[in-house]
């Protein structure tokens, strides 16, 4: 029997973009995830560019996650110029990152994932029975802006990050006047994750090959080398060698795969799988007590990965403002020269990879933008083929629904990897 | 049956990050209030939920820079009884319309290996380039507070409380010591309008000009003020042609000082 499923446009993902599956009888025979968010041309832009604008510039690629894309960019620049943040720079680099994580993992979780499990069309609808729950997630949230804004100065495309470190270093009194609810909400997100652990999780996984950043010591931000589930160990500088960007023709999204292996996955769930020894004892603890460990494959628990990285970072958070030391000087200089320099940072949706080439005139020549939700496509592709037998013996409407959480596990950014969602699940 | 209607929200996105539109779920202590107060008719970021037109309300973000995106608006117009820009993209182009000063093609073949596969113009333009526009509200991103006044003044049958000075202003008002007077930093805070709350200044950093041109915008007395402190006039091409790089008169600016530079 022939049946077309249709969704306009895919929501609760931030970005323009379709999906279509066909089907022959019961089996799938393609499934297209169609990103149409028009192509913005940043690495075009970006040359003739001083290299003191790329936080800034690249900021605008994202408004949910833009201290990534300002980290990745500040990392670059400094590659380029031999220049490493000192310990203070660092933390202060950490706990800016910690407030995006927040936000972000903040803004899935509550308002965009947990809609799926409960069954509601959206946050809003989702308050009347479980308004509880929504108001928490908001007040978490808003710690974590809150931390963008002292810091940054707003929560979207903040204007303190400088190539070399900061333009104004925080007082300690400004950041001590977050800790009241950093440690309330520390507490809010351990709730959280006991709540997420006893949602329905559909029984699915996949034999994924995880990619992520690993650091000898910490949970990975802005260092590290690229590290992944079947053996790869390799410096940040040897990216390009080992991932390869495929365009194809119905996305305006570049599709990356590892070389001589295919699609890849990385992002919360990677994170978690590749550095759950790498969390702070905080973190470990309340994974334990909700049952929530390692390894997991199943991509749909990816909301209890962040739930368990909210809490590290509103850990984190917390022990560098106890420890905090405003950096002096604010910001590094930085040599001029004629170099190449390469970056990877965790954004809240996975590895950001930026390499720049800086001309001894201090202009950027060349700009590579990597960004992680082009990187998990082909995944979120080849999950959805793996599903869609399941979706031919359901309901339409339930289908249609199951499909979209599907491509929510991964919070596609498609602002992002275009430089997304209509679905269409179409029969032959 | 409640005894009024709520007015229907629509919030529509072209080109652009989603910074803007993301202002308004950063509205975390009024979110569930403002819901309230409006029927959240189309907003397929927050909602699969997704009412048919007329709205009362659109918000639009993005700029317009694809053969579809011209169409989708004048859709989008006809359904919606007031329309309002909101951030640097919708009001101003953005910064993708940089390609307007060099040229789309050659932008195409640097990200994308084969160009034929992407539909594109050779411009990113202003909403306000396409359809009426009732009201602008500038910014890379809007604040939400003033996103946030908009919404109330509409709802309430006012005009809403924008501020029309500089952000030189602002920084008077908060007690911001003048960066461009004291550490001789660049500034664009003389010619952008206010709204941000001129926090490139208490960062000790001058202004980028995020917010725009302010309506009396005297870009040739600044750039001769940028010129005597010891900037190139490349440095100031390139600020004026940033987040704003299409709104004049900072697109003649950029211009003017890029062609000089050229010589």
């Amino acid at each position: 029997m022939a049946r077309t499923i249709t969704v306009d446009c895919l929501t609760r993902v931030e970005g323009a973009g379709a999906l279509t599956i066909r089907f022959d009888g019961d089996k799938v025979c393609e499934v297209k995830l169609r990103i149409f968010e028009p192509p913005r041309f940043f690495e075009g832009l970006l040359r003739g560019r001083a290299r003191e604008e790329a936080p800034d510039i690249t900021a605008r690629i994202c408004g949910i996650c833009p201290v990534a894309y300002q980290m990745s960019a500040c990392h670059a620049i400094e590659d380029a110029a031999g220049v490493h943040m000192d310990e203070r720079l660092r933390s202060l680099r950490r706990l800016l990152y910690c407030g995006e994580w927040i936000a972000s993992h903040c803004l899935h979780m509550f308002l965009l994932h947990a809609p799926d499990f409960l069954g509601y069309p959206d946050a809003i609808a989702m308050a009347g029975e479980h308004g509880h729950l929504v108001r928490r997630g908001l007040r978490m949230k808003k710690a974590g802006n809150a931390i963008m804004s002292v810091i940054g100065g707003r929560e979207v495309h903040p204007v303190n990050v400088k190539v070399g470190g900061f333009y104004r270093a925080p007082t300690p009194k400004d950041l001590q006047a977050l800790l009241p609810e950093l440690i309330w909400a520390r507490d809010a997100a351990v709730e959280t994750l006991v709540d997420f652990a006893g949602f329905e999780f559909p029984d699915f996984e996949r034999d994924y090959e995880f990619v992520a950043l690993r650091h000898p010591r910490d949970y990975p931000f802005c260092e590290g080398r690229i590290v992944s589930s079947a053996g790869l160990d390799i410096d940040v500088r040897d990216y390009e060698d080992t991932f390869e960007e495929q365009q194809v023709a119905h996305s305006t999204a570049l599709h990356s795969v590892i070389r001589g292996r295919g699609g890849y996955v990385c992002g919360p769930l990677a994170r978690f799988n590749l550095n759950f020894d790498r969390l702070r004892p905080a973190a470990r603890a309340a994974a334990a007590r909700a049952g929530v460990g390692v390894p997991c494959h199943n991509p749909f628990k990816s909301i209890l990965a962040r739930a368990v990285e909210v809490i590290q970072a509103f850990d984190e958070a917390i022990a560098i403002i106890d420890s905090y030391r405003p950096p002096a000087p604010a910001a590094l200089d930085l040599p001029q020269g004629a170099a190449t320099g390469y970056g990877c940072t965790e954004a809240p949706r996975g590895l950001l990879y930026h390499r720049y080439a800086v001309a001894a005139d201090g202009l950027i020549r060349e700009a590579r933008i990597v960004p992680p939700t082009a990187q998990n496509q082909k995944s979120i592709e080849a999950d959805l083929y793996s599903i869609a037998a399941r979706l031919a013996d359901m309901p339409h409407e339930a289908a249609t629904w199951l499909a979209e959480q599907t491509v929510r596990n991964y919070d596609p950014c498609i602002s992002c990897s275009t430089h997304f969602l209509k679905l269409e699940i179409e029969p032959r | 049956m409640s005894a009024r209607r709520r007015p229907k929200l629509a919030v529509w996105k072209f080109a652009s990050c989603d910074g803007c539109q993301l202002s308004l779920l950063d509205c975390e202590d009024e979110l569930l209030e403002l819901a309230g107060e409006v029927a959240i008719a189309y907003f397929p970021e927050a909602s699969r939920a997704m009412q048919a037109g007329p709205y009362d309300l659109s918000l639009v973000e993005g700029s317009i820079s694809t053969p579809e995106d011209a169409e989708r608006i004048r859709k989008v117009r006809e359904q919606s009884r007031t329309l309002v820009t909101i951030g640097a993209c919708a009001t101003a182009g953005g910064v993708q319309a940089l390609r307007n000063f060099q040229g789309v093609a050659a932008f195409m073949s640097i990200v994308y290996a084969r160009p034929d596969y992407i539909s594109t113009l050779a411009s990113s333009t202003a909403i306000a380039d396409h359809v009426p526009v009732d009201l602008e509200l500038r910014g890379c991103p809007v604040s939400k507070h003033q996103l946030l006044e908009l919404i109330n003044a509409w709802l309430n049958g006012r005009r809403p409380n924008l501020a029309s000075h500089s952000v030189c202003v602002e920084c008077k008002l908060r007690g911001t010591v003048c960066v461009m007077v004291a550490q001789g930093s660049a500034c664009l805070g003389p010619v952008t309008q206010a709204g941000c709350g001129a926090i490139c200044p208490a960062c000790g950093r001058g202004c980028y000009g995020c917010f725009g041109p302010q309506d009396t915008a005297n870009t040739d007395s600044l750039g001769e003020a940028w010129l005597r402190a010891g900037e190139s006039r490349a440095a100031l091409a390139r600020v004026f042609h940033s987040f704003n790089a299409a709104a004049e008169p900072f697109a003649s600016a950029g211009s003017k000082y890029g062609q000089d530079d050229n010589g």
